[in-house]
């Protein structure tokens, strides 16, 4: 039976006033990586503590790898591995001691255990630090260790939240590639992030917002729902060429990327690049040159969250 | 019961313990400190009263007298002076707070009659001095007068209180039973909870929450390992009370000890209580010490005695462990009591843990709110 390795029924939650999740469904294929991008306060932790558990959620169902979170919470957390956004390890106990901890607690029998330990601080790159404690580590050894917790009793399901949040690049780099080794090792993994460079690294996208899900699939197919044009246009004067932009048009049409302002023009939008590009010559403001670009999951993402704030 | 879960959550604790040496000496200066503050500073021995003294006599008796008065560990003479109307100076001038005037016939009426002759006036603004000033000075003037008239006629009754159990009225021996009782709970309490609402502080709670863990797991996994710490303070305040202090042990050590067990444990039941109520080490610190001192200090009898208080503050006391624990400690420290005397106490006080740890494991969730 091929069944879904987390499966998202139409789940909801409500603090108060405030809709953390309005029906959200979603579904996760065995050995798939599947990421979960959004900004803050869009609902993506809330999602993750329902499926691990933690949270009961208003309405609507959840199943990892068949097995429903809501009725037998208890087997779910058998079968997965959860990494929440802040580092949550015993910062006075060695990376060895917390490892062992973790083992104890899925109740890892010693010989597997040892032999586990050895194969996650091998690919973590932490065996010289068995005898650190975990306070002492650099933010990237701490997400590591913290990985290699949850991964102690062998998941078959892989749950993290925001990993990288306040990681250095590199490390972020070497941990996007820890995850990659572990999805072709056939493990399940969801994984939330507010970045979409990494977000492209992932098998299929959700885009959630304000506890809606904008968009899913494949980042190729997810752009392809943008329905307007991105130009890049190049200023020697950069900052108040887009400064201008922002105010003609709705700041998040448009964004500074390196050398280049990405201007998005919805097709359904009065202004034409040309107007704007006279209107823009005309207060004095320099384009060298306009070009065609692709768009890439932010700019999709931007005119998503636009569409659906204009009524 | 120490199932495969249970020992790995214990000895983690005990690492938490163990490398952090500074609380751990805290834990256990803090009650050394607070014996001498309480068994020095709550004494309610009278020593060393100065005593102003105007003798009108001067007889060999009134010089007898007032000898004996000096030769006492209770009185220092600070002035000795003819006029009686120089009194009220010393006490306006805080010289003295009490003085005796010995009238010019003293030796007369010495003779004469057995009722004492002598003047007494005490500073009444430390009421409790005064009493003591005159009780004591009555004791004095009763023997002293036996002394006098030897030939026996005459010899007044008078009534004499013996104290039973603490027969010197050493303070300290009623003190330092109930600083025990107060410390245990404090550190109990201070203890469980501080360290349940770091976890959640943390949020290392959340990782051992995804765990196929059982609520009951948690909550010994906590109890455990701080009931065999607490129980090591125990003993060294008791021993450190019994040398130091000199306080008397009548009855057994080791009934005293399986009762520390007990009353220990209630205490960490209300600090599991008290960490189902917080999210911060903060409140679960300042909750803990507000909420085991107070009530144990005011109204468990230690230092009021709980038959004098007004009917719904006996009832309040009844659910106080201390309450209980002092009636159980004075009794095997002072009366000599074994369990047979001491069930009734032992029992309140196990049922008020019970209760706690009851209400603090039906409040305990696996869940985040």
């Amino acid at each position: 039976m091929a069944a879904s390795a987390i499966q998202i029924i139409r789940l909801k939650k409500s603090y108060q006033e405030t809709v953390a999740l309005s029906s959200v469904s979603l579904d996760i294929l065995p050995g798939e990586m599947f990421g979960l991008i959004g900004p803050d306060g869009a609902g993506k932790t809330s999602l993750i503590r329902i499926l691990t558990s933690l949270l009961d959620p208003d309405d609507g169902e959840c199943r990892l790898l068949g097995i429903s979170v809501q009725q037998e919470p208890e087997e779910v957390r058998k079968v997965i591995g959860y990494m929440p956004q802040r580092f949550s390890l015993y910062p006075d106990l060695t990376v060895g001691e917390n490892l062992r901890f973790f083992a104890d607690l899925f109740r890892v029998p010693k010989k597997e255990r040892l032999k586990r330990t050895e194969e996650l601080l091998s690919f973590s790159r932490l065996g010289p630090f068995v005898k650190r404690r975990a306070g002492q580590l650099s933010g990237g050894m701490k997400q590591k260790l913290a990985l290699s917790c949850a991964l102690i009793h062998t998941p078959k399901v892989l749950i993290l939240d925001e990993p990288t949040t306040g990681v250095d690049p590199v490390s972020r780099r070497e941990f996007w590639d820890i995850l990659k080794t572990l999805k072709d090792g056939g493990v399940s993994i969801l994984v939330t992030t507010p970045y979409m460079d990494e977000a492209e690294k992932c098998d299929r996208i959700a885009l959630i917002n304000k506890g809606h899900i904008l968009a899913q699939g494949t980042a190729a197919e997810i752009t392809q729902g943008f329905t307007g044009t991105v130009h890049a246009l190049f200023s020697r004067n950069l900052p108040a060429l887009a400064g201008w932009f922002k105010h003609r048009l709705h700041p998040s049409q448009v964004q500074i990327l390196g050398d280049r302002v990405h201007v998005s023009l919805f097709s359904d939008a009065p202004e034409t690049m040309e107007n704007l590009y006279r209107e823009a010559n005309r207060e004095g403001l320099s384009i060298d040159t306009v070009e065609i670009a692709a768009p890439g999951l932010e700019d999709t993402f931007i005119s998503l969250i636009a569409e659906k704030n204009q009524p | 019961m120490l199932n495969s879960r249970l020992m790995p959550l214990i000895r983690k604790e005990f690492i938490h313990i163990r490398r952090d040496p500074r609380s751990l000496l805290i834990l256990f200066l803090m009650p050394v400190l607070m014996m001498f503050i309480f068994g020095y500073a709550i004494d309610m021995d009278l020593k060393h009263i100065r005593i102003g003294v105007c003798d009108l006599s001067r007889t060999p008796a009134s010089r007898d007298l007032i000898e004996t008065l000096n030769a006492s560990p209770y009185f220092d003479i600070v002035a000795r002076y003819s006029d009686p109307r120089k009194t009220e100076g010393l006490f306006t001038q805080r010289i003295a707070r009490a003085a005796i005037i010995i009238p010019a016939d003293f030796a007369r009426r010495l003779a004469g009659s057995p009722e004492s002759p002598i003047g007494v006036i005490a500073d009444g603004t430390d009421a409790n001095s005064a009493t003591l000033v005159q009780n004591y000075l009555e004791n004095v003037f009763v023997s002293q007068s036996l002394k006098q008239s030897s030939s026996g006629n005459g010899m007044p009754i008078r009534v004499k209180a013996r104290m039973l159990y603490n027969p010197d009225m050493v303070s300290a021996h009623f003190v330092v039973p109930g600083i025990v009782a107060l410390l245990l709970i404090m550190i109990g309490a201070l203890l469980t909870s501080v360290t349940i609402a770091r976890e959640k502080e943390t949020g290392t709670m959340e990782q051992i929450l995804v765990s196929p863990i059982k609520p009951y797991e948690v909550v010994l996994g906590k109890a455990v390992p701080y009931l065999i710490l607490a129980f090591f303070i125990a003993v060294f305040i008791l021993i450190f009370g019994h040398i130091w202090f000199e306080v008397p042990m009548l009855g057994s050590w080791s009934t005293l000890l399986i009762f520390c067990v007990f009353y220990v444990f209630t205490a960490l039941a209300i600090g599991m209580l008290i960490s189902t109520l917080v999210a911060t080490q903060q409140v679960a610190m300042m909750l803990s010490l507000v909420g085991t001192l107070l009530p144990s200090v005011m109204l468990s009898g230690f230092v009021f005695p709980v038959a004098s208080m007004p009917l719904p503050l006996q009832v309040v006391s009844k659910i106080i462990p201390a309450t209980h624990f002092l009636v159980i400690i004075r009794g095997i420290m002072l009366k000599g009591n074994g369990p047979m005397e001491l069930w009734p106490s032992f029992l309140a006080m196990t049922g008020v843990g019970v209760f706690f740890i009851s209400l603090a494991v039906k409040r305990f969730r696996m869940k985040l709110k």
